[in-house]
């Protein structure tokens, strides 16, 4: 770690103090090549990993799930089913680790945390007028306060895309920095870009460094409600920005791609960007976070048949 | 508890690899006329792989004339079924690519990443594209009519064995001539599995002639009298003795020859790509790359960013054996090769440039060499200069763009040269003024078969690749 | 006509846009075509060839780096004061080869519309000869001819005038310099023609005109390692098999001596594209894929 952490912090405590010097420390951030990025991604999307080497992705990759059921359908019965699930995924093998989370709306807060009581599985709990955030400030502090007022153990907030792509960066930072302050000393603040709108690789890593300035305690890309969400590169991209962000300031951020990864491979996949790139200080259920729903099962499914050397099959895992 | 990577290795029993193998002329394999043999190894073991007929003067001629032989029928057959031998031998690759991969990686001693998804892809694409010139060579614009040299002799270097030979067979085919070919000593044995996809082919006997063996065969090949058409690729130095063995004949002579290529990063770069870039540019195939970016020119303002970013990166490199899927740096081919970069090595430790690898354990058997970059290297040191042919990189600086670029163009060899901004005119500037025949922007070491590659000044002259790649075996 | 005694011109070697004699201070005797003397012509020296070389080296950047049109305007320009001298020209490769005044008038004429040829393709090469290439990948991929640098020039022997402007011309259409060695029993047209480059906006050093022996002069070219490139055309085989082995040394591109039936039949592009490098450069596009976010 640097020895300089807190003059580097001090120096860009600076760089929030406008909207202009904020946009200025934003867009002298390094340009991002797409190609470039999108084929290291893909590079590191070889690496075979095999026997040892998967069975423990497979144990991590579960142990960083954020078991997320995010839908108008959803009722405490359905919520109950998915803390169970979280806290013994598989009934069959009780070796088999907790998920991280479960993520579910803020009214599901007490039936979830009910549900985990007694496992170190934490409720997430999605706030600030999610999915699309159009709501004044005022309702989305609401949201989040009575989200972690029901016990929620961390607080998935969106930014204002609107905002940060009119350009209006600090609109966007005073937000976070609101959030963080309504999600008290306890519980930990995802900041979600919702990368697919965000449009560019520019504009993520340009975010990725507001919201960890803001005081982010994890950077995640997406709501998985939109038709891009987490893709290997952008969250390449984002592990670069946390790396760099510690390097320059002694402050770890945790990383969390969430919707569109459902297989073990992906997942495994994810895990190898995260070791290449952060590092293995990132490999842990603290620092790193799958948001998905159907990926479990498929990790499950995958740790049997490492198990016994047959392919199992979607009976011999349980729907939640 | 670390992320540790399970071995990984990609099977061998793919291959089938004989104890012997013979010269392939005229459609057979056969022993060499004085019988001599020579070994090839696994550069990653230095286990023998098999033992290989050398061609000498006697069997090189053999293979002219079996060649002068098929030329008459080859040249006069319609494009249009040239054309299909070539398709047939590019799907036959596709087919057969897992078995060359794992056979080039055993033979040359690069990872199978970089066979599996570079080499064997590369050499089938190079087949396709050149077989669809065969019958549309008038609207090349070499003429209305333009024809085939006659006997082409192509010697070609250990690096990228099966790519160069797709680089030199397919244009020669595809343009109507016949083809010998010298392979390098140290990795004959993709060359002589391509005679049997010649057979499977049914590629007419003596269109292709394969004459591995040492630098007396190339040289018997290049001075033979009825060659009508000289193409090498591998060091300047023995380009210049060839440049001056054909001259005074009617010989056609294309030379793809050594690189100090300068890669060049400004301050504005995308630096996270550009680290990919710097690495891929020096340490892909062990650097073992004639256009290899092997001076790094970096704005001094971003130096001490730069380097920590590269230091970091290359400390994630994964060296060790070449058949494991997860292997990013190979074995070195050869002894003799080995000998250089650590010879050049220490010179650059003893001219006072600053060295540094990763911590990064050799395996015990096998030619080896660390991932290894220098800082505090000028123009005058000679890692700056001489072409080191392995995973080697020299870090310079420069202060303005005009600066780079003279310092870019600071060499006797002109072949490749990086440029990383994300000013778009910055570009446009630099890259005209480089002067090297290929010129990667925000990119590096991309190659494909719709493009011509070839040096300025001494790294040689004509183009593979392409429409350009024709010329070169074309009475024009 | 009256008795006037006629002013002989004293001839000299044209070299980075100035009229030096030898530096040798050597001349020798030239001739027409029945043994009567014409004019003393500078014997150049090695020290000749390797100061035309220097000038040709200081003149590239600008020559090479100036646009196609305004090489093209210039190269015009040079037919059009060659016009303006077009008796001068024909008397003296009358005299130079022992033509006829028609005959030498046919030689001149062609040589001035190709001056115009070459004109029109400074501009055109490039798109003949270079293009975009459909890589297989998310890249830009350009391939462009450049001109390869300063180039030697052994001058055609049997053709004093419109052999040396056929040589002459596709070297610097396409932006390089030329060191050339004028014919060696006629140079007397090559040494005129570089008074007609200095008065036709061509700058000095793009074309420098040596006179002399080519075994003499050609032999330091060949081997000089600031010289990119020699066209042998004016070179027996022995000469230019030495030539061809020396310029080995750093890999100069070596145009070869090729017979030439007839100097007035249309050139083709080969004169151009002997001395032209491609270029090829790439830059990533940007996809727009499905992936996401791609630029």
């Amino acid at each position: 770690m640097p020895t300089s952490a807190s003059s580097a912090a001090h120096a860009l405590a600076d760089v929030t103090a406008s909207d202009s010097t904020l946009r200025r420390f934003l867009h002298g951030l390094p340009g991002v090549d797409a190609v470039g990025l999108e084929a290291r991604a893909a590079s590191l999307g070889t690496r075979s990993i095999k026997t040892t080497a998967k069975a423990y992705a497979i144990d991590l990759a579960i142990s960083m799930v954020d078991l997320t059921t995010l839908e108008g359908a959803d009722t405490p019965g359905k919520v109950r089913a998915l803390g169970a699930k979280a806290v013994r995924p598989d009934p069959t093998d009780r070796t088999t680790p907790a998920t991280a989370a479960v993520c579910v709306y803020p009214d599901m807060v007490a039936v979830a945390k009910e549900a985990v009581a007694g496992s170190d599985v934490k409720v997430a709990s999605v706030a600030t007028a999610f999915p699309a955030g159009r709501a004044s400030l005022s309702v989305k502090l609401a949201d989040v306060r009575e989200a972690v007022a029901a016990g929620a153990d961390e607080i998935d907030m969106v930014i204002d895309r609107g905002a940060f792509l009119a350009g209006r960066y600090l609109k966007v930072y005073d937000e976070i920095t609101a959030v963080k302050e309504a999600c008290g000393t306890d519980a930990r603040l995802k900041v979600i870009f919702e990368t697919g709108e965000l449009s560019t690789y520019d504009n993520i890593r340009r975010a990725s460094w507001l919201g960890m300035l803001a005081g982010a305690d994890f950077i995640k890309t997406s709501t998985g409600k939109v038709a891009v969400n987490a893709t290997p590169a952008n969250t390449l991209l984002m592990l670069e920005a946390v790396r760099d962000f510690r390097a320059q300031t002694g402050v770890q951020v945790g990383v969390k791609p969430a919707g569109g990864i459902r297989t073990s491979k992906d997942a495994v996949k994810f895990l190898v960007l995260v070791n290449e790139t952060a590092g293995p200080d990132w490999l842990d259920g603290h620092w790193f976070r799958f948001g998905a729903s159907s990926l479990l099962n498929d990790l499950l499914m995958q740790r049997q048949k490492l198990a016994t050397g047959r392919y199992s099959g979607p009976d011999y895992v349980t729907v939640d | 508890m670390t992320f540790e990577y399970a071995p990984a290795p990609e099977s061998r029993s793919v291959v089938d690899i004989a104890p012997s193998y013979g010269l392939f002329i005229d459609g057979e394999f056969a022993e060499a006329a004085d019988g001599k043999v020579f070994k090839t190894v696994s550069p990653s073991t230095e286990e023998v792989l098999s033992e290989v007929a050398q061609a000498g003067e006697a069997d090189v001629d053999r293979a002219v004339r079996a060649a002068r032989k098929a030329f008459g029928t080859w040249s006069a057959l319609p494009g249009s079924e040239r054309a299909k031998y070539l398709f047939r031998i590019a799907r036959i690759i596709q087919e057969r690519s897992r078995e060359l991969a794992v056979l080039e990686t055993l033979d040359n001693g690069k990872p199978i990443k970089e066979t599996r998804d570079a080499d064997l892809p590369l050499v089938a694409a190079h087949f396709f594209y050149y077989a669809g010139w065969a019958d549309k060579l008038e609207h090349a614009g070499f003429g209305p009519a333009p024809r085939p040299l006659g006997v082409a002799g192509q010697v070609i270097p250990w690096n990228f064995p099966l790519l160069m030979l797709a680089w030199k067979i397919a244009p020669a085919l595809a343009t109507g001539n016949t083809v010998v070919l010298k392979p390098a000593e140290t990795t004959p044995l993709s060359a002589l599995f391509f005679a049997d996809i010649c057979r499977q082919a049914g590629l007419p006997k003596g269109v292709v002639n394969i004459v591995p063996g040492y630098g007396d065969a190339g040289a018997a090949l290049v001075a033979h009298p009825d060659v009508n058409k000289v193409a090498f690729t591998g060091s300047t130095a023995v380009g210049k003795e060839i440049a001056r063995t054909v001259a005074g004949t009617r010989k056609k002579l294309t030379l793809e020859l050594g690189g100090k290529g300068a890669n060049i990063v400004f301050d504005d770069a995308p630096i996270d790509q550009a680290v990919e870039g710097i690495v891929s540019g020096i340490f892909f195939n062990q650097g073992q790359v004639c256009c290899a970016g092997s001076r790094l020119l970096v704005q001094e303002s971003i130096h001490d960013e730069l380097l920590d970013s590269l230091k970091r990166r290359l400390a994630t490199l994964r060296l060790g054996d070449p058949l494991d899927k997860n292997t990013d740096i190979g074995a070195i081919n050869s002894a003799e090769q080995l000998a250089r970069i650590t010879a050049l090595a220490e010179q650059g430790e003893a001219e006072g440039a600053e060295r540094w690898s990763p911590a990064c354990e050799l395996p015990s058997a096998g030619y080896w060499f660390a991932p290894t970059l220098f800082t505090n290297v000028t123009q005058a040191h000679t890692i700056a200069r001489d072409e080191i042919f392995g995973p080697v990189l020299s870090v310079l600086t420069f202060r303005t763009p005009d600066e780079a670029v003279a310092k870019a163009n600071n060499t006797p060899y002109g072949l490749s040269a990086g440029i990383w901004t994300e000013k778009g005119s910055r570009i446009l500037a630099v890259a005209n003024k480089l002067r090297a025949g290929v010129i990667w922007s925000n990119t590096f070491n991309k190659f494909d078969p719709t493009s011509p590659f070839g040096g300025y000044k001494e790294s040689g002259f004509g183009r593979e690749g392409g429409r350009h790649g024709l010329e070169a075996y074309l009475d024009v | 006509m009256s008795d006037r005694l006629s002013v002989f011109k004293t001839y000299k070697l044209y070299v980075g846009g100035k009229f030096p004699r030898s530096e040798s201070g050597r001349v020798y005797e030239v001739t027409d075509a029945n043994g009567d003397w014409l004019a003393n012509a500078p014997l150049s020296s090695r020290k000749d060839a390797r100061d035309a070389v220097v000038a040709a080296r200081k003149a590239f950047g600008a020559w090479s780096g100036a646009t196609a049109y305004n090489r093209g305007q210039i190269l015009y320009r040079i037919a059009e004061m060659l016009e303006g001298r077009r008796e001068q020209f024909v008397r003296e490769v009358a005299d130079a080869e022992g033509l006829s005044e028609a005959q030498a008038a046919a030689q001149v004429d062609a040589a001035i519309d190709r001056w115009v040829w070459y004109a029109g393709w400074t501009d055109k090469i490039a798109q003949v000869v270079g293009g975009g290439n459909p890589v297989a990948g998310p890249f830009f991929n350009l391939s462009s001819p450049e001109p390869t640098g300063v180039v030697a020039v052994v001058a055609p022997q049997e053709s004093s005038f419109l052999g040396l402007v056929s040589v002459i011309a596709p070297v610097i259409a396409t932006g390089n310099t030329a060191v050339f060695v004028a014919a060696e029993r006629s140079p007397l047209p090559a040494l005129s023609l570089g008074e007609v480059l200095a008065t036709s906006d061509l700058p000095g050093g793009v074309v420098n005109v040596l006179s002399g022996r080519p075994a003499e002069i050609a032999a330091p070219l060949a081997a000089h390692q600031d010289v990119n490139a020699i066209d042998l055309a004016g070179a027996d085989d022995v000469l230019a098999k030495e030539l061809e082995i020396a310029a080995a040394d750093n890999l100069k591109r070596v145009l070869r001596p090729q017979p030439v039936d007839d100097w007035t039949a249309t050139p083709g592009i080969d004169r151009m594209t002997a001395f032209l490098e491609t270029k090829t450069v790439w830059h990533p596009t940007g996809s727009l894929g499905a992936s996401g976010s791609s630029y």
